[in-house]
């Protein structure tokens, strides 16, 4: 008995009117796509995206060059010269951070004891050369006033979490 | 003088008649190709939570033209080692069979390039050599994806083609003539669809293997052969197969509609039906076929290749038989068979 009803079911392809009546209801559904140029997700304020230098509000730069980051970089992308500077105050000759190399830890946002080095929530930096990725110390600096606002509210919101 | 304006007047007027007539046919496919690859990507996308293209053209309706003129402006990569005029000469196979069918599909009364008493035996003939294509483009290329494709592919064609033989016997015996409008006219009373309903089903879906759309592409399974029989086509060649893939596709949809679902003729043949034009209805169930084939193809996973064999041969064929035994029994036992 069991078997005749089987075997009617497979003969009048029960399974698959139904697998298509499904489909069918999906055509209705609201739809998941993100029209992504002109649209955009959320992001986290912890969201890992492109390096900037901070400065304070007064604009001097937030960087000590105690080396902390080139230190951790487990991917070694950051490469830092350090000299005293004519007023005494020990500063950066060079801050280099190669974003082919980098693999966006946050480790060094998570070393740096002034909050100078972050990861700014920016993930369309895409170049058509390489050499536009190998970054020095005045395009980060410049990244960290572009994006200082975003930077400085998402530690903010991230703050009483650390 | 006088022989060269008989000349005009018995070869050349003729024949720009007849050339009118197919352009006016191969334009409206190749334009209907282009919109249903467009309608394909739209329905899946849909189906699968998508929106699908939306950038090119109001809602993304010139997509397809978009993506010809990309393929078309690419190089034409010929493999060293493939056989390269029939490389060539393949694509071209494929796409002139799909389109020479149109010639005896009726779109309304009397809207038919040629009218001849076998169309439907032209129409099979015409689907079948589509087979000649692939197999060529799978030999030629001289690799080994589109080698097994094309085999595949010859496989799977004849097996299903012994399938759509039978059920074309079945519509046969129902109207009695082989003229395509003779079998739409027999709908009148009845489309086939209806009385011969498990016939209609074993044909769509011997349509599908015949074109080999999913869930039978096994010919072009790009998770075992990369894109079988077309892995090593490029630029203009692959515009061919994939236009042929499509216009065979909607032939395929006219050859159901036209055995099956009364071709031209309105469902009632009352007041607000009858008043749309019989082409109007033509294209309408056309394009419920084609939404069929989408809506198919966005439901159900591809066949494994011994199911598909096993399929073909041990349900569809036997099944086919049967009905036809039956409705020719029917036929005889109530004395319906037509003249």
């Amino acid at each position: 008995m069991l078997m005749i009803i089987k075997t009617i079911k497979s003969f009048a392809l029960l399974e698959l009117f139904r697998g298509m009546f499904l489909t069918f209801r999906y055509i209705f559904k609201a739809k998941v796509t993100i029209n992504y140029p002109h649209e955009k997700g959320p992001l986290s304020p912890r969201f890992r995206g492109e390096h900037a230098l901070r400065r304070y509000p007064n604009g001097e730069e937030r960087c000590i060059a105690c080396k902390l980051c080139e230190a951790i970089c487990p991917a070694q992308a950051i490469t830092i010269e350090a000299e005293p500077r004519k007023d005494g105050s020990r500063r950066t000759v060079r801050y280099d951070i190669d974003m082919t190399k980098c693999i966006y830890c946050g480790l060094c946002q998570e070393s740096c004891p002034v909050d100078a080095i972050v990861e700014g929530p920016n993930f369309e930096f895409s170049t058509e050369t390489r050499e536009e990725l190998m970054y020095n110390k005045e395009k980060l600096l410049l990244n960290g006033d572009r994006w200082e606002h975003e930077i400085a509210q998402n530690l903010q919101s991230d703050s009483s979490y650390r | 003088m006088d022989n060269s304006l008989s000349l005009i007047n018995d070869l050349i007027i003729p024949g720009l008649i007849i050339v009118a007539q197919i352009l006016a046919i191969i334009i409206p496919v190749l334009l209907s190709v282009a919109f249903l690859v467009y309608a394909e990507r739209k329905v899946l996308a849909l189906i699968q939570l998508r929106k699908g293209p939306n950038i090119v053209g109001p809602f993304g309706l010139f997509q397809s033209f978009a993506d010809a003129l990309k393929l078309l402006a690419k190089e034409n990569i010929i493999p060293n080692r493939s056989n390269k005029i029939i490389f060539l000469i393949a694509p071209m196979i494929t796409m002139v069979l799909s389109l020479i069918g149109w010639a005896v599909i009726p779109f309304a009364p009397g809207w038919v390039i040629s009218d001849i008493n076998v169309g439907i035996m032209y129409l099979f003939a015409v689907s079948s050599l589509g087979v000649y294509g692939i197999i060529m483009a799978g030999w030629a290329s001289n690799s080994q994806y589109p080698f097994l494709g094309a085999l595949r592919s010859a496989a799977q064609m004849v097996s299903y083609e012994v399938s759509i033989g039978f059920v074309i016997i079945t519509v046969l015996l129902c109207v009695g003539s082989l003229n395509l409008t003779k079998v739409v006219e027999a709908q009148s009373t009845v489309w086939f669809a209806i009385p011969l309903l498990p016939m209609f089903i074993i044909f769509f879906i011997c349509a599908l293997a015949e074109t080999n759309r999913l869930p039978f592409d096994l010919p072009e399974d790009e998770a075992s052969l990369v894109a079988g029989f077309s892995t090593e086509y490029s630029s203009a060649s692959f515009v061919l197969f994939f236009l042929a893939e499509y216009a065979s596709m909607i032939l395929m949809s006219a050859m159901t509609v036209i055995l099956f679902l009364g071709g031209w003729l309105p469902p009632f043949d009352i007041a607000p039906f009858n008043y749309i034009p019989s082409v109007f209805w033509f294209m309408l169930k056309i394009t419920f076929i084609l939404f069929l084939f989408l809506w198919v193809r966005g439901t159900f996973p591809r066949y494994r290749y011994d199911q598909l064999m096993r399929l073909g041969w041990k349900v569809f064929l036997p099944l086919s038989l049967f009905w036809v035994v039956v409705t020719a029994g029917f036929l005889v036992m109530f004395d319906l068979l037509p003249t």
